[in-house]
């Protein structure tokens, strides 16, 4: 009874007004409320009209009856890590990100998009790029983005900066993979793209591995942004994150990267290394 | 105890401090229980009615005042909206043949509104901002006034944003001027719900951006080990591969779960235990009403037949189930009778089977039955997805085997009936057999269509495939008189349920309401078939304001009529119209998340 006491206490069920089980109760509450018997009141009969006559289109100046234009704006900061030293040549502890997100409605949407990156197996030391991109939702699964990028990167201990024009393709591919792709057109008319895929595998409802694959390309050669002709590099990377929260999950991880031809020339002549494992240890996000 | 107060006097507040106050007078109440336990077993009044009660209105004006006030249930706290204080709000008793005047004064901050759910009244007096009227401004007292021109067990709601999720429901009985055709002792409203502290804003906005928010029951690395014992490793990883192939989910059975409700029964958690009491032998009338904005619940009495005696307030041929499901805005009563002096437990668990409500039957207050445990997440099907042919996966073997002997008892009865000439007893099912999806897909907007959709008013729906339980179909849904209107429908239009789930996107044929806000027009005293094709893998219980849908469920003319009908995932299902309420009607998906995302029209009936 004690404990019956309790529930009824803490849970404030009173007010869920148990239907039926007491009369007592109607007593015992008394006032707060206005009810409608008991009142001497003459009520006025409908007029007739009010009976049949509708309102037959919804007026002017009427609120919508559903909010299905809400824009939103949405944040991912899927890759945010440290990447400690690993010994052998050039590589040093430093950090990267890899976030993104969109500001619109159902179909069309203001992308950003950022990745910052250093002593990469692609990028000696450090690269930041940025995109503005606007995204239309098409074809059931994918959102076509056209914009810009501005990239800075460091070149024989100076900054070298460029802009180039995006047109992307993002969305999920068949089997669950998130996929992006963008293809770039720098202000010189060099053209280069790049492609990733990520899959989350749930292990557990919380402990969820993240495969990632990425890799770049370029037509051209663009030696101040350690970019060679052909095939530019390969990642594979694996994060074991564990969502505290559906919106915060810290992670650890391995990245295998490594640069080909001409960039790992390039690479290796800045001082970088251009094939790299590394360990990985960050915080995925989103809100 | 405190002195009386009145709400409606302190504006915008009512409430944790009432809300606290009312709980104080229960728990006070809870520790004299053995005093009055005895006054509860009076005899009842021949003419049985719930017992009065704290929160019932009646007569023919009645005052609702909407505040709000913070509120905390399971340790969630939140913002509740409610009526008079009170979650759910007072029951509105009323009686067929009466009128009725209601002010409803809005002390909220925004907008708000009262529908009356299933009720038939002039179109603007339903409550429904931008369709029936301008909503009921912050401070302002809107008078609706309608008279009562039916009986049953109906609701009353919120039709303003997320107001509905907060509390902002109650129940509302108009009682027959005929004698009911069934007898009972008693009668006690169940109603369903259930508590967040997130918001509907807050919920939609996290499905927007990620469908799976709410889903802790996705298939994982344990999962498929278990499926991989029991199907081998091959079969199993086929059938995983498959659904990812189609970048579907098939445990989404709920976008929002228990992982943030806590699933209520006449606003009590499971833990609070509503009761309500009987003698043994005695005939317990329960009205069923799920008032609950976004859950499926599936219900049962262990140790009792439930015999369903009305479907939305409208009387049924009686019908003896031991389980039910409920969709959102549904409502069955239904009569038990239990012998036995003891304790038995009402158990709703919900569709995807993250949680329950629970109540319990009892001969006396504190009294508690055993609770069942929780079945298993069910899986979609290939079934689900309209594909035909297909029968990848260990479950879609069974769910096709049982598809398919209902289908033989179906068929059957109706060749036996159609040799006996015209029979009022059945009719034939519009979408009995599969009918193939037309060459238009409805857009980005839409995920998936159903390539084969067919009627499922037989079926009882996903997650009952391992019960031996008897469970309510569609099909068993009769009227207990015919009604009236039986001509043949004139006119048919066919509306396609639509969405995309990893978008969030819901509308009807592949276009959002704001995208498509051209009413669907209809004459006044057209009869008119409206078919619904689902092509999305969820169920929709489909809501028409202002007036019925007579289920075209194979029975001739004893159709039941609805105002909420559920349309399963890849089913074909058409309900008739007789369209005799001028005016502009809301007709949408009453999971709430899924209207505010678009899935609403507004039906217009022209003069």
């Amino acid at each position: 009874m004690v404990l019956w006491t309790c529930w009824a206490t803490t849970v404030i069920c009173a007010l869920s007004a148990s239907i039926g089980v007491t009369n007592t109760l109607a007593e015992s509450v008394p006032g707060d409320r206005v009810t409608g018997t008991g009142r001497s009141l003459t009520v006025v009969p409908l007029p007739e009209r009010a009976r049949t006559l509708a309102n037959l289109v919804p007026q002017q100046g009427w609120p919508n009856p559903v909010n299905d234009q809400e824009h939103r704006l949405f944040t991912l900061i899927d890759v945010l890590e440290y990447r400690p030293r690993t010994g052998g040549s050039g590589s040093n502890s430093d950090y990267r990100w890899d976030l993104e997100g969109w500001y619109g409605g159902d179909y069309n949407r203001l992308w950003f998009k950022s990745e910052g990156q250093q002593d990469t197996a692609f990028k000696a030391d450090y690269d930041v790029d940025f995109q503005l991109l606007y995204g239309r939702f098409l074809w059931k699964h994918y959102d076509l983005q056209v914009g810009g990028r501005m990239e800075t990167q460091s070149f024989r201990g100076g900054n070298v900066t460029r802009g180039l024009g995006v047109i992307g393709l993002q969305g999920i591919v068949p089997y669950n993979y998130e996929f992006e792709s963008s293809l770039f057109i720098d202000q010189s008319g060099a053209i280069s793209a790049r492609l990733s895929y990520t899959k989350d595998f749930l292990l557990t409802q919380r402990l969820i591995l993240q495969g990632r694959f990425q890799t770049n390309m370029a037509i051209q050669r663009v030696e101040e942004f350690t970019t060679g002709s052909g095939l530019n590099n390969l990642e594979f990377g694996a994060r074991l994150r564990y969502e505290i929260h559906r919106k915060f999950a810290p992670y650890i991880g391995l990245s295998f990267e490594r640069s080909f031809g001409e960039t790992a020339t390039l690479v290796r002549r800045q001082g970088g290394d251009p094939s790299q494992i590394r360990f990985v240890v960050g915080v995925r996000m989103w809100y | 105890m405190q002195p009386p107060k009145k709400v409606q006097d302190k504006t915008n507040s009512i409430s944790r401090r009432v809300l606290m106050k009312r709980a104080g007078a229960l728990g006070l109440l809870a520790g004299l229980q053995p005093l009055f336990a005895s006054c509860a077993n009076h005899p009842l009044p021949p003419a049985a009615r719930p017992s009065p009660d704290i929160s019932t209105l009646s007569g023919e004006l009645i005052e609702l005042v909407i505040s709000e006030g913070s509120f905390a249930l399971d340790r969630k706290n939140g913002v509740a909206v409610s009526i008079n204080g009170t979650i759910p709000g007072p029951l509105i008793r009323l009686k067929e043949g009466q009128d009725v005047i209601l002010n409803v004064t809005n002390h909220l901050k925004e907008v708000s509104s009262i529908h009356w759910h299933g009720i038939l009244l002039p179109s603007h007096m339903d409550g429904v901002p931008g369709v029936s009227f301008n909503g009921i401004e912050p401070g302002t007292t809107f008078t609706y006034r309608f008279p009562i021109k039916q009986s049953g067990t109906y609701w009353y709601h919120s039709h303003s944003g997320g107001q509905e999720l907060q509390g902002m429901y109650g129940a509302m009985i108009l009682d027959p001027i005929e004698p009911e055709p069934f007898r009972y002792d008693r009668d006690h409203i169940v109603m369903l719900s259930e508590w967040s502290d997130e918001s509907a804003e807050v919920m939609l906005d996290n499905l927007k951006k990620f469908s799976g928010y709410y889903n802790f029951q996705k298939r994982d690395a344990q999962e498929f080990r278990s499926d991989a014992a029991r199907w081998g490793f091959w079969p199993a990883l086929k059938n995983y591969m498959m659904w990812d192939e189609m970048r579907m989910d098939p445990t989404d059975f709920a976008d929002v779960t228990g992982s943030t409700f806590t699933f209520l029964m006449n606003g009590l958690p499971p833990a609070g235990n509503w009761t309500g009491l009987f003698r043994p032998g005695e005939r317990v009338r329960l009205r069923f009403i799920n008032a609950a904005a976004m859950t499926f619940y599936d219900v049962r009495i262990p140790g009792l037949t439930l015999r369903v005696v009305q479907a939305d307030g409208q009387n049924i041929q009686p019908v003896a189930v031991e389980e039910f499901r409920l969709g959102p805005a549904e409502t069955y009563d239904i009569i038990v009778q239990p012998t036995e002096d003891r304790a038995y437990t009402i158990f709703a668990e919900t569709m995807d089977r993250s949680g329950y409500a629970r109540g319990t039957l009892a001969t006396q207050p504190g009294m508690e039955g055993q609770v069942p445990e929780r079945r298993a997440r069910p899986l979609r099907t290939m079934e689900d997805m309209g594909m035909m042919g297909h029968s990848n996966g260990h479950n879609d073997h069974t769910v096709m085997r049982s598809g398919t002997n209902h289908h033989d008892t179906m068929h059957g009865q109706g060749m036996q009936h159609g040799q006996e000439g015209a029979d009022r007893d059945r009719s034939p099912i519009l979408g009995a057999m599969p009918v193939k999806h037309g060459p238009d897909h409805h857009g980005t907007g839409n995920q998936t269509v159903a390539e084969y959709a067919q009627n499922r008013m037989h079926e009882p729906g996903r997650g009952f495939e391992q019960s031996s339980r008897r469970v309510l179909v569609y099909t068993d849904l009769k009227s207990l008189v015919p009604y009236q209107d039986q001509r043949a429908p004139e006119r048919e239009i066919e509306l396609h349920l639509t969405g995309h789930m990893q978008r969030y996107m819901w509308s009807f044929d592949g276009k959002k309401y704001s995208d498509a806000p051209e009413p669907i027009r209809v004459r006044d005293g057209e009869r008119l078939r409206l078919t619904f094709v689902n092509d999305t893998m969820m169920e929709h219980p489909l809501h028409l304001h202002g007036m019925w849908m007579y289920l075209e469920n194979g029975s001739g003319a004893y159709l039941p009529r609805k105002h909420t009908v559920v349309v399963k995932p890849a089913e074909r299902l058409s309900v008739v119209i007789s369209a005799d309420a001028p005016g502009s009607w809301a007709f949408h998906c009453h999971l709430l998340l899924h209207m505010e995302a678009g899935m609403f029209r507004v039906v217009q009936v022209l003069i």
